[in-house]
């Protein structure tokens, strides 16, 4: 990754992506000054709207409880080697399992085992998505960028003909599902920080944000402490190597991309379990492209993709607010400073990073020059 | 011989490189007078290679001058190389294989736009050259169809097309026979008859002894001796270049009783993807306490050789037994199975397949051995126990820097390869298979790795040893056996190995 010039640990993890937002920032901030509006009123009211208060952060949450599923789906592939560009599909499937699941059994079970069936159905159904591409880059040599890119359109057709042909209520116009029962509900934060006698605003926001963080655990264990893990990485970071430690790259592939496709499927239980309560259209809405955004910006790291997920969550949340407060800005901009961030700190990142390489050696030595007169800076 | 000397051909005062924390070459000197073959030696990593990179424009030296023919130039690309009539032969070549020879010495300096009349002029001019200089090659051939010492001349006629009067070849015989060696100095001794001045990169000191009128030691970037070769000898040069006494010559010890057959294979066939037949039948067995080497210019099959009997390719027809097991092409053995029978391989690739280049030392030190009881129990992985295994491993076969946690892409190539053989051989093999053990290793580690086979040998374990350094073969083995287009064309006991004989098995020829 890195070239000639040396960027020191903490500067690579933490500088470079901090230079690489601020950049990008700024370019976006320069573009709200061409559409004739005030950048740092912009700029405020997206930070105030995204956590400023505890509804805002609430909203933050739960955009970024669904990024970290999409993103770490997106890692998991990538540490194995393969790009996954189909994590919109395999949630969207993953949404389908859990709604299926809901709609036909909330009716008659209790919610201990309606939940964990609901998770369980949407991990396997967008595991079964992701493993048609794997089966067929491993054992026919089809490029599994290709196929997840087509089975994205599949998952959604699939979707709209279910809904409107099959699950739509009678007589009803609106397509979508008719309601799930109570027991399938995943309490929202609202209500289960109201039994601890906490008050939290009503929001989005649901348990699954837990799941999130629990998958994130779960993912860094599995790829750095497991034999399986191992197997894993060392497919994906040299194929020669791993064939001549006696691991199958074929079931490697295959394996990558079931735990990729399944912690997609799981922002069916943040979408369809813990908000909509019902199985709908566009519950996924982009997230799973977000997904390599975040998963770029966060170096497949699970600790990254949490942070950038927050990341990509406050901008969501503070750009509804930005389109909502400040007139003539409409949200596509937002998307645009979206836009910026991911190809500043995805795609450009090392181009910024030879240039910080020689800033951090110009300071060093004043750095030692000017730690006697320190008091006075610092 | 020191005569009244005009303007030395090359003349390079004060380089200095430096990459990132390393010193590359720190006040290097050199003088090369015009019409002698100068010689460069040292170590891997000891900057030869980038001082004639700075002469060949490919880097500008942090501080330095160069003068060429008394002039002092500054060379800012190769382009400007070129224009000053120096010319180099890269170790890799640089040619493309889907145009004919002449099609590759026009490329880039074609004399006319219409290729028809720029290829007259070019032919005309090429036949002239080959004429004087004795590289004779069929021009209209493709690349592709031309053998490893043609390319050679082609690229040296190349050079010398451009106007190269000054001719840098780095590392040239690594990739040849005795036979084509032979030939290509007698070529470049007619070369310097002519007047043109040969600097010749290598690692070799015989070829050296043999060739050089002069000849500059370096070691960590500095020049440590310079002298001339008359002055010079074998075992003064190596010293030189390593700081101390080295012993790498033949010494395989005393000749052992064979023990029992520890591997056998038979008939070995393998056609690949494209039904080119890359094995024709080879049989071979290998008994407990020897090493057997293969000899045979890169590409008979040495290298499929390897991959089947470790497991990595799956022949066509044959059989293996090992382990007390038979296994025939239809159910043949994985590398997993491979290393639980007690077979272990050092591959030819380091860098592709021997370790996980983006992986910590300590990652990469239990590859294909991380299903081990002692690295970890039910699925997870013993982080502490693969470190402490790991220091071991560096403790033991001194691998340099002595550190677990440094990516296995940043140790040097003779470190990487003892960690590779220390992982190896940590489980006490009973069948080892080593491809190019010494590729890119430098001679104080080409030492240690020698003396670890040695004893792998001395405790009873059988060693299949492929190299296409004869020199290493000669060194290690007490058999022999050629390798010549997917066939044995010879089995030789140490006592009847000679380079010559060696050499014309290696071109398929038969035993007398």
């Amino acid at each position: 990754m890195r070239a000639s010039y040396s960027l020191p640990r903490w500067a690579d993890l933490l500088l470079l992506p901090i230079v690489c937002l601020g950049l990008a920032l700024l370019l976006a901030g320069l573009v709200v000054l061409l559409v004739g509006q005030d950048p740092v009123r912009v700029m405020t009211v997206l930070v105030q709207g995204a956590l400023g208060t505890q509804r805002g952060l609430s909203y933050t949450l739960y955009y970024a409880t669904t990024f970290i599923f999409t993103g770490l789906a997106v890692a998991v592939a990538f540490h194995g080697g393969l790009f996954n560009i189909g994590g919109e599909g395999q949630a969207i499937m993953g949404g389908l399992g859990t709604g299926l699941a809901a709609l036909y059994l909330s009716a008659l079970l209790p919610a201990w085992l309606m939940l964990p069936l609901m998770l369980i159905s949407g991990a396997l159904f967008g595991m079964v998505w992701a493993i048609v591409p794997a089966y067929l880059q491993a054992y026919r040599g089809s490029h599994v960028v290709i196929t997840t890119i087509m089975f994205n359109f599949i998952a959604s057709s699939v979707l709209v003909y279910l809904l409107v042909n099959h699950l739509r209520p009678a007589g009803s116009m609106s397509v979508e599902s008719a309601p799930f029962a109570a027991s399938a509900k995943l309490p929202t934060m609202h209500e289960a920080l109201a039994a601890l006698g906490i008050a939290w605003p009503s929001s989005p926001l649901n348990l699954s944000l837990f799941l999130a963080l629990l998958a994130c655990l779960g993912v860094y264990l599995f790829l750095w402490r497991t034999r399986g893990g191992y197997h894993l990485r060392a497919v994906g970071s040299s194929p020669g190597a791993a064939e001549y430690a006696g691991i199958q790259s074929r079931h490697q592939i295959v394996i990558a991309m079931s735990i990729s496709g399944a912690l997609a499927g799981l922002v069916g239980m943040n979408e369809i379990a813990g908000v909509n309560g019902k199985l709908l259209l566009e519950f996924v809405s982009g997230a799973g492209f977000t997904g390599i955004a975040v998963s770029l910006m966060g170096r497949n790291h699970p600790l990254g993709i949490i942070l950038a997920s927050l990341l990509f969550g406050a901008l969501f949340q503070g750009g509804a607010e930005v389109a909502f407060e400040v007139p003539g800005f409409s949200r596509d901009m937002v998307v645009m400073v979206q836009g910026f961030i991911v190809l500043f700190s995805g795609a450009m990142a090392y181009v910024f990073a030879p240039a910080l390489a020689w800033c951090l050696a110009l300071l060093r030595p004043r750095a030692v020059a000017s730690s006697r007169l320190g008091a006075t800076d610092g | 011989m020191p005569r009244v000397t005009p303007a030395p051909a090359v003349r390079m005062r004060g380089i200095h490189k430096r990459f990132g924390a390393v010193q590359a070459n720190a006040d290097v000197a050199l003088q090369v007078a015009p019409g002698t073959i100068h010689g460069i030696v040292g170590e891997n990593g000891a900057g030869k290679s980038t001082l004639m990179s700075v002469l060949y424009g490919f880097y500008r030296a942090d501080s330095g001058q160069i003068e060429v023919f008394g002039q002092p130039v500054n060379i800012r690309n190769a382009d400007d190389a070129i224009a000053l009539g120096i010319g180099m032969v890269h170790q890799h070549f640089m040619l493309v294989d889907t145009l004919t020879a002449l099609e590759n010495v026009m490329l880039g300096a074609e004399p006319h736009w219409l290729l028809a009349r720029a290829q007259a002029a070019v032919r005309i001019k090429l036949e002239a050259l080959m004429q004087a200089t004795g590289l004779q090659l069929d021009l209209d051939c493709l690349v592709a169809d031309l053998a490893v010492g043609d390319r050679q001349r082609l690229e040296i006629l190349k050079t010398l097309y451009r106007g190269a009067k000054i001719l840098i070849l780095d590392e040239p015989t690594a990739v040849l026979t005795p036979q084509e060696t032979g030939h290509l100095f007698q070529v470049l001794d007619g070369l310097r008859k002519q007047g043109t001045t040969i600097v010749l990169i290598t690692h070799k000191l015989k070829e050296v002894m043999l060739l050089c009128d002069q000849v500059t030691i370096m070691r960590a970037g500095r020049v440590v001796q310079d002298l001339p070769v008359s002055q010079a000898s074998i075992e003064g040069l190596a010293e030189a270049m390593v700081g101390r006494k080295v012993n790498i010559g033949r010494s395989q010890g005393p000749p052992t009783a064979p023990g029992p057959v520890l591997l056998q294979a038979r008939d070995l066939v393998l056609r690949d993807a494209l039904q080119v037949t890359r094995l024709k039948g080879l049989s071979l067995c290998l008994h407990a306490g020897e090493i057997v080497g293969v000899a045979g210019v890169s590409g008979n099959g040495q290298s499929e050789l390897l991959d089947l009997l470790s497991g990595l390719l799956r022949p066509t027809g044959g059989q293996l037994e090992l382990g007390g097991k038979l296994f025939e092409a239809s159910a043949w053995l994985d590398p997993r199975t491979a290393r639980e029978l007690g077979l272990a391989h050092v591959p030819e690739d380091r860098q592709a397949r021997a370790l996980v280049m983006n992986f910590a030392a300590w990652e990469s030190a239990v590859l294909g051995y991380d299903g081990l009881p002692e690295y970890g129990q039910g699925g997870w992985l013993d982080h502490p126990a693969m470190r402490r295994a790991t220091g071991q491993y560096m403790e033991r076969f001194d691998v340099r820097p002595r550190n677990p946690e440094l990516l296995s892409s940043k140790f040097s190539g003779g470190n990487q390869q003892k960690l590779v053989l220390a992982r190896e051989l940590g489980q006490a093999p009973k069948v080892l298979l080593v491809g190019q053990p010494t590729r890119g290793v430098d001679i104080g580690a080409i030492e240690f790795i020698y003396s670890q086979l040695r004893a792998l040998r001395a405790a009873g374990c059988a060693v299949l040893l492929v190299s296409s350094e004869l020199d290493e073969i000669l060194a290690l083995s007490d058999r022999v056996i050629v390798m010549y287009q997917g066939a044995v064309t010879g089995e030789l006991p140490m006592a009847d190995c000679s380079e010559a004989r060696l050499g014309m098995l290696m071109l398929g020829g038969a035993v007398q």
